[in-house]
C-alpha cells in the first residue's frame, strides 16, 4: 500500500498529521506531504485509511 | 419587511435568528435536505442556505464567483466613521475578508504562525490558565460553564498571541460580541464596536512600530510584501480578524462540549474513564456542534445546481448543517464520541479553511482534559441554558453543578 497527498487540494487541516504522524508531515504553511515514498507498512494501513477518511479536502489517496 | 415575523416556510423564508432554530437547527436541516436542499430567504437583505455536505463543499470552492469581501452572514452596515487612513476598512479583516490575489499572500504570511508545531508552544500557558479558572469556582460546587470557563479561555490566548493586555479580556469579549452577536443585526451597535476595535489596534500598531516586542503584532509590522512593509490598514485589519474570529468561535465550541457532557451522563462517564477517547471525542464535538456559519456574497448572478442566486445576496456556508448530512455521516444526529471516520468541515473547506484551527483544537483539548481531570463528575444545574446563534452558535449561559472540592 502507498499513500499520496494532492498538495493542490490540501488546505492544511492537518488531520492526516494528527492521525498518522508516522506517514505524514506538514510544512511551515500547513500543507501535508508523505514521509519517504509513501509506502505504508502493514501495521499502519488502518491509520492510512483513517487519514483518507478524515481529510475534509479529499486530498489523500491510497494505492493498494 | 418584519425580519422577526414567524417563518411560514423554511424553504423560501428561513430566519437564522429564529429562537427555535438557534436552540436546535437540526430539524430544519433534515426537512430542507429532503425537499429543498438550497433554501432562500428575503430576510436580512437576502440569502441562500445550502444544507447538503457536497453542495456546501462545492459552494465553498466557488471562488471568485462567491466573494469573501464581506464574510458575515448579514452585510456590514455602511461605514459611518470615515478615516482617510482606512478607506476600505469597513469589512477589512484579511485574509477572511479577501479574495485572491490579496487573500493568497496575506494567508501565506500568517500560516507559519499557526502551524501545529508553533501552536504546541501555547500548551503550558493554556493548561495553567484552565487550572487557574477552575480554582476560582471549584470550592463552590457550581459554575457557569460558558461565562466562568469557556468564555475566559480564547480571549486570553488571543491576547497572549497578539501581545495585548490580558487584563482587558472582558472588554475584548464585549467588543467581539458587539460585532458578531448583539450587533450582527443591529447596525449602530456593530459600527460602534468596529470603531472601538479599529482605534484600539491603530494605537497598538503605532506602539509596536516604536517599541518592537515578541508578539504577532510586531511580526506583522516588520513583515514585507513585494519588498514593501504592510500598510497600517492591513495590519489593523489582520489584528481585527484575530480578535473577532478567535474569541466567539472557540468559546462556543468549548461551551457546547461542556453542555453535551453535562447533559449526556453516559458519554461523560465513558470519556472520564477512557481519556484515550479525547481525540475522537473532540472531533465529534466539532462535527455535531460546529459553531461557525460564514457568508459569501454573490458578485454576479450565478446558477449552481439549478438554483439561480441573485447578485448581492449572501450564500451561507452552512458548515454545521453539512456535518449532519446522512449522505456522508452514519447516524448523523447521534453524537458518537469514538466516531473514527469523521470528515467534518467545522473549520470550513477550501482556501478559507480556518487559519486558527490548530489553536482552536489545542484550546478544546486542554480545556476539556483539564476540566475532566479536576471535575470528572458534573451535570446541568437548575436554570435555563441560553444559546446564541446566527453567525456563531454556542451556549452563552450554562449552569453546571458538581461536588465542591478544595482548590489546588
Amino acid at each position: 500500500m502507498k499513500v499520496q497527498v494532492n498538495r493542490e487540494q490540501c488546505q492544511g487541516h492537518n488531520r492526516c498529521y494528527a492521525i498518522a504522524p508516522e506517514l505524514f508531515d506538514i510544512d511551515d504553511y500547513g500543507t501535508a506531504f508523505v514521509i519517504g515514498d509513501g509506502t505504508v507498512p502493514p501495521e499502519l494501513q488502518d491509520k492510512a485509511r483513517l487519514a483518507v477518511d478524515n481529510c475534509p479536502e479529499f486530498a489523500i489517496e491510497i494505492d493498494e | 419587511m418584519d425580519e422577526h415575523a414567524p417563518v411560514e416556510d423554511w424553504a423560501t423564508d428561513y430566519d437564522i435568528f429564529d429562537p427555535e432554530y438557534i436552540e436546535d437547527p437540526t430539524p430544519v436541516w433534515r426537512d430542507l435536505r429532503q425537499r429543498c436542499p438550497i433554501a432562500s430567504t428575503d430576510r436580512w437583505q437576502g440569502s441562500y442556505l445550502p444544507t447538503r455536505y457536497h453542495d456546501i463543499q462545492a459552494l465553498a470552492k466557488m471562488v471568485p464567483e462567491l466573494s469573501s469581501r464581506d464574510p458575515l452572514v448579514i452585510a456590514a452596515p455602511p461605514w459611518t466613521d470615515q478615516d482617510p487612513e482606512f478607506p476600505n476598512y469597513g469589512t477589512n479583516a484579511p485574509p477572511i475578508s479577501s479574495d485572491p490575489p490579496e487573500h493568497t499572500w496575506i494567508r501565506r504570511l500568517l500560516l507559519p504562525h499557526f502551524s501545529p508545531k508553533v501552536i504546541e508552544d501555547y500548551r503550558p500557558y493554556t493548561e495553567d490558565l484552565c487550572h487557574r479558572l477552575i480554582d476560582r469556582f471549584i470550592d463552590t460546587g457550581r459554575a457557569d460553564g460558558a461565562v466562568d470557563y469557556a468564555q475566559q479561555i480564547p480571549p486570553r490566548l488571543i491576547a497572549h498571541l497578539l501581545g495585548i493586555d490580558e487584563s482587558r479580556v472582558d472588554e475584548f469579549v464585549e467588543w467581539v460580541r458587539g460585532v458578531l452577536e448583539i450587533g450582527l443585526s443591529q447596525p449602530e451597535i456593530r459600527n460602534k464596536y468596529r470603531v472601538i476595535i479599529r482605534d484600539f489596534f491603530k494605537e497598538q500598531v503605532a506602539d509596536r512600530r516604536e517599541n518592537p516586542a515578541d508578539d504577532l503584532i510586531t511580526a506583522l509590522v516588520q513583515a514585507e510584501h513585494d519588498g514593501e512593509p504592510l500598510s497600517n490598514a492591513t495590519v489593523v485589519g489582520i489584528c481585527n480578524l484575530m480578535l473577532v474570529a478567535g474569541i466567539d468561535t472557540t468559546w462556543s465550541s468549548i461551551g457546547s462540549a461542556l453542555w453535551h457532557f453535562a447533559s449526556h451522563p453516559e458519554d461523560r462517564r465513558r470519556l472520564a474513564a477512557d481519556p484515550d477517547l479525547f481525540p475522537t471525542a473532540i472531533e465529534e464535538m466539532l462535527r455535531a456542534y460546529a459553531p461557525v456559519t460564514m457568508g459569501r456574497e454573490v458578485l454576479n448572478e450565478v446558477t449552481y445546481n439549478g438554483v439561480t442566486m441573485e447578485q448581492g445576496a449572501k450564500v451561507l456556508m452552512n458548515f454545521p448543517g453539512a456535518n449532519r448530512d446522512p449522505e456522508v455521516f452514519d447516524r448523523p444526529d447521534e453524537v458518537i464520541i469514538d466516531r473514527a471516520r469523521n470528515r467534518h468541515i467545522a473549520f470550513g473547506s477550501g482556501i478559507h479553511r480556518c487559519l486558527g484551527s490548530n489553536l482552536a483544537r489545542l484550546e478544546m483539548e486542554v480545556s476539556l482534559k483539564t476540566w475532566f481531570d479536576r471535575i470528572p463528575e458534573f451535570e446541568l444545574d437548575e436554570g435555563p441554558v441560553a444559546w446564541a446563534g446566527g453567525q456563531v452558535r454556542g451556549p452563552r449561559i450554562l449552569p453546571i453543578r458538581f461536588d465542591a472540592q478544595r482548590p489546588r
